[in-house]
């Protein structure tokens, strides 16, 4: 049984708001989806922003986690209910990490200490924007081609059986690097390892010489 | 709401951390950049994937941005930590070990 599209169910009033918002633009999208898209697109760019103009660490680090979870939402706007679960999910857990990072390597009560650590802003302000509007301007110009195909009924259980099946050399691809990426993380943030001994006992301590020398450790 | 405008949205988020990842001093904060970067990246291929072509791959390529993200996080925490360690500062004007 076919559903309505609720674009076509409104009345003459809101008609032109709701085209005003995109829906009814043939792809299935609803007038809420296309609203809810919006205030989400809007806030993530705001909340991004706002990263690098906030006076603290800590409010930068809640302004990504919301432009994040802003586009979690605007993912799951466009039917990804998968994806735009596991991105919200990750990366409020990534922001909790980040502010224990913030709160360890800055010595200082985060939230309260104003702070503008740049370098080149201006010139960082032209490439943003220079890249900007290459990007701007080619995604308005650039001639999309149409819609190949409709969506399958149940996308998760597709992507499943995509990565399961079809696209199995993405996983195995993939997982080597989170294995390389944890031994990796283990090794540079050691505070000493195999590399770092001082003689045969792994437990000496360095030598408290008055005078240092050696290669300088 | 169509592929242009939201592609113009994902641009925007893209370079308001491409400025970020330019121009901060904190090596955390220059990973806020790029992870803004990223969050544009995913925004793209999302609108691409719905509006072009709506088959699993799409979201294939998803996942696989998302999992260069968790890389570059972890990572970029290791080195914050080296760093922090080595110098007693996290800010990326004071690794110049590499200029010598």
């Amino acid at each position: 049984m076919q559903h309505a599209d609720p674009w076509t169910t409104l009345g003459p009033t809101l008609a032109p708001l709701a085209q005003m918002a995109g829906a009814g633009d043939g792809t299935g999208l609803g007038v809420l989806a296309a609203v809810v898209f919006w205030v989400a697109a809007v806030v993530s760019v705001l909340a991004g922003a706002a990263v690098f103009h906030v006076d603290s660490m800590a409010r930068a680090t809640y302004a990504l986690a919301l432009s994040f979870v802003a586009v979690g939402l605007a993912v799951l706007t466009l039917q990804q209910g998968y994806v735009g679960v596991v991105i919200v999910l990750m990366m409020v857990m990534e922001m909790a990490v980040m502010a224990v990072y913030m709160v360890m390597f800055m010595g200082m009560n985060p939230a309260l200490m104003p702070m503008s650590m740049v370098h080149g802003k201006w010139a960082a302000l032209g490439a943003a924007g220079a890249t900007f509007v290459l990007l701007a301007a080619g995604a308005l110009l650039v001639p999309w081609p149409e819609r190949r195909s409709g969506p399958p009924p149940d996308l998760t259980r597709a992507l499943g059986e995509a990565l399961m099946g079809s696209h199995m050399l993405v996983m195995v691809a993939v997982s080597p690097v989170m294995v390389a990426t944890i031994v990796g993380g283990v090794l540079l943030s050691s505070h000493r390892t195999r590399y770092d001994r001082l003689g045969d006992d792994l437990d000496r301590r360095p030598a408290d010489d008055p005078q240092p020398g050696g290669v300088g450790r | 709401m169509s592929l242009e405008l939201v592609l113009v949205v994902a641009a925007a988020l893209f370079s308001v951390g491409l400025y970020g990842a330019l121009s901060q001093q904190v090596v955390v904060m220059v990973m806020m950049g790029l992870e803004l970067m990223l969050n544009g990246v995913i925004l793209a291929v999302a609108a691409m994937w719905w509006y072009l072509a709506p088959d699993p791959s799409g979201q294939v390529l998803l996942l696989v941005v998302i999992a260069a993200m968790t890389v570059e996080m972890a990572m970029g925490f290791a080195v914050a930590t080296v760093l922090h360690r080595r110098s007693g500062s996290d800010m990326t004007d004071m690794a110049t070990e590499l200029d010598r």
